[in-house]
């Protein structure tokens, strides 16, 4: 689809037609103490310089040997993915309203929609979101909107502590309360000891993460089933590539999840120091209507032959303004073209496999770095490829160290859990290998057991008249 | 279009009917559903919420537009079509049987503030010009 900018010509006769001096009259009824006034940017520069100044960023992040996780995960794309996302036919974020022009797009949404659906065991899929956080809060503003009378969600405390603030900044100003459900510290997930408390009081929803901030397992069954038993809705957090292994949450309990989303990245997006990403969202059909953003339908043509469209338009902005399901509408058009590629590369065998690894490679990383004496596995539930391990020293300086050897390995978690002390959350993906893996174990051993033993020169510490 | 003398209406394209019991029926006019074209979807009020008189209260949805549907009158909504729910083209088919919500007025007289068929008819004329 090529784009045709407006000429000066062209923007005159608009302005003229409609009776109005400039463009910038158009925005007149946006009060001047709102506006941001003058954008305080550089000066253009030309392609050579731009990419110049984007290699020089992007060396900032430096060449690391991958041990974290926390919602951003390294996984291998197959190379035909981008290969393929970034032919001219598909290569655009933009929304493709006009069908007769955008059957390729609209068609690829569709088997993203498809496959998403499959993979969650749910109905209906948009097609994607901001991200994963937003996404959450998108479900959660969906749940309070179907529920009509409850304007509270009860939110674990193992949810991504991010997302968990990211949907209080979106939610917040609309009077919904985020109520926190306390997890049990020794097995690091949700207890149906603390939902008791919660017993009899209304909620629009109940969040399950899966697996939850800690990479451990939650008891999706018993959480579910006890939502339902309340009335409450349940907004499953998924990792998608888990799903190849883990029972979709379309299954979960006796009836299963209500909605479902999640960060879409680890399907073919690159980390890409942070983004972009994309969020995606499934539900049951009987929620449709409160789903926000894009939908791509199936339909026939005038000839009665099938072709794609994107439907149930009338919940979105362009029609329903301020009233709209979400008015915050960005879809990734193109990462959802590169997940679909990925996962119709991979398959549901592939993505188990994939799944499978990323365990197993967790799991070989977790016995090695735990014969280290003074590191444990902090918490005793089962997890998929991810785990909080508790150190005997200050956390910080044991990843400054790791750093030191281009080890990433990494999030501290005791910033947002205090109560976890010096603790870090490691993951291995299906891309470390076993010499990786080894590797970190044996910096990690020595980091901690020379940290155990006390500094081992100090005549190299730097004096406060040093010049250090 | 139609526009039935027996009907009181609202500047805001729905119909209301004075029932028996005091309460009224509310749907939306031939002229609204012709500007909506074909029905996709109706979302009416649930029973017993009470509504402040031009309250938005329901959506009706086509192919190409949703539009609010409001309250003609402060009240009580007592029963949704739930035929509709199905069946949303009915409104098309017939705009003046396809009701979408009954209201118990909080004070009746105010059915008479409404607008006849002339006056709404009039309403029409100035917005198709």
């Amino acid at each position: 689809m090529p784009f045709i900018p407006h000429t000066d010509a062209d923007i005159r006769a608009m302005l003229a037609r409609i009776g109005a001096a400039s463009v910038e009259e158009l925005f007149d009824e946006i009060p001047a103490e709102v506006r941001c006034g003058e954008l305080n940017l550089p000066a253009a520069l030309n392609e050579m310089a731009v990419t110049r100044l984007m290699e020089e960023r992007a060396a900032q992040d430096g060449r690391w040997l991958n041990f974290s996780g926390a919602g951003a995960y390294e996984h291998h794309i197959p190379a035909a993915v981008w290969q393929l996302v970034t032919r001219g036919e598909l290569y655009s974020a933009y929304t493709p309203y006009q069908a007769e022009a955008s059957q390729g797009t609209l068609q690829i949404l569709y088997e993203f929609q498809s496959m998403m659906a499959a993979l969650t065991g749910m109905e209906v899929s948009n097609a994607t979101l901001y991200d994963g956080a937003s996404a959450l809060a998108e479900a959660v503003l969906m749940a309070v909107r179907a529920h009509k009378a409850a304007r509270r969600i009860l939110v674990p405390a193992t949810v991504h502590p991010v997302w968990q603030a990211v949907t209080r900044t979106i939610v917040g100003a609309q009077g919904i309360e985020l109520v926190t459900l306390p997890y049990c510290t020794e097995g690091g997930h949700s207890v149906a000891e603390a939902l008791a408390h919660y017993q009899g009081q209304e909620f629009a929803a109940l969040v399950i993460p899966q697996p939850n901030f800690f990479g451990v397992l939650e008891e999706v069954d018993l959480l579910t089933d006890w939502a339902h038993s309340q009335g409450i809705r349940v907004i499953a957090v998924v990792n998608p590539v888990s799903l190849g292994l883990l029972k979709p949450p379309g299954h979960w309990g006796a009836s299963g999840a209500d909605i479902v989303v999640g960060e879409g990245q680890p399907l073919g997006a690159p980390l890409s120091s942070g983004g972009p990403y994309f969020g995606f969202m499934t539900c049951r059909q009987e929620l449709a209507r409160q789903m926000p953003g894009r939908i791509v339908g199936r339909t026939l043509d005038l000839d009665g032959k099938p072709g794609f469209t994107l439907t149930l338009q009338a919940r979105e902005q362009h029609i329903r303004r301020g009233k709209a399901t979400s008015n915050i509408c960005t879809n990734q058009g193109l990462l959802a073209s590169a997940a679909t590629l990925y996962m119709a590369l991979l398959g549901p065998q592939g993505l188990q496999k994939v799944a499978l690894a990323c365990h197993a490679n967790t799991r070989a990383l977790l016995e090695q770095v735990t014969a280290i004496p003074g590191v444990v596995r902090l918490h005793s539930e089962p997890y998929f490829h991810e785990a909080v391990i508790a150190l005997d020293v200050p956390a910080q300086e044991v990843l400054r160290a790791l750093r030191a050897q281009h080890l990433l390995g990494r999030v501290d978690v005791s910033r947002w859990y205090p109560e976890l002390g010096d603790a870090i959350l490691v993951c291995a993906t299906e891309t470390r290998t076993p010499e990786d893996i080894q590797r970190y174990a044996e910096h990690l051993g020595r980091i901690v057991g020379r940290r155990n033993q006390g500094p081992a020169c100090t005549k190299l510490k730097p004096s406060a008249a040093s010049k250090w | 279009m139609t526009i039935p003398a027996d009907l009181k209406y609202t500047a805001s394209h729905e119909w209301v009917r004075r029932e028996d019991d005091g309460s009224v029926t509310v749907g939306i006019t031939d002229f609204a559903q012709q500007l909506l074209g074909d029905l996709v979807y109706v979302e009416p009020p649930e029973a017993g919420r009470k509504l402040a008189a031009a309250e938005e209260c329901a959506v009706v949805e086509s192919v190409k537009s949703a539009s609010d549907v409001y309250a003609p009158l402060a009240g009580e909504v007592t029963a949704a079509n739930e035929e509709l729910s199905g069946a949303p083209q009915l409104i098309n088919q017939d705009a003046y049987g396809a009701w979408i919500f009954r209201l118990a007025p909080d004070n009746p007289a105010d059915f008479d503030t409404l607008l006849d068929a002339a006056a709404y008819q009039a309403v029409v004329d100035a917005e198709a010009h």
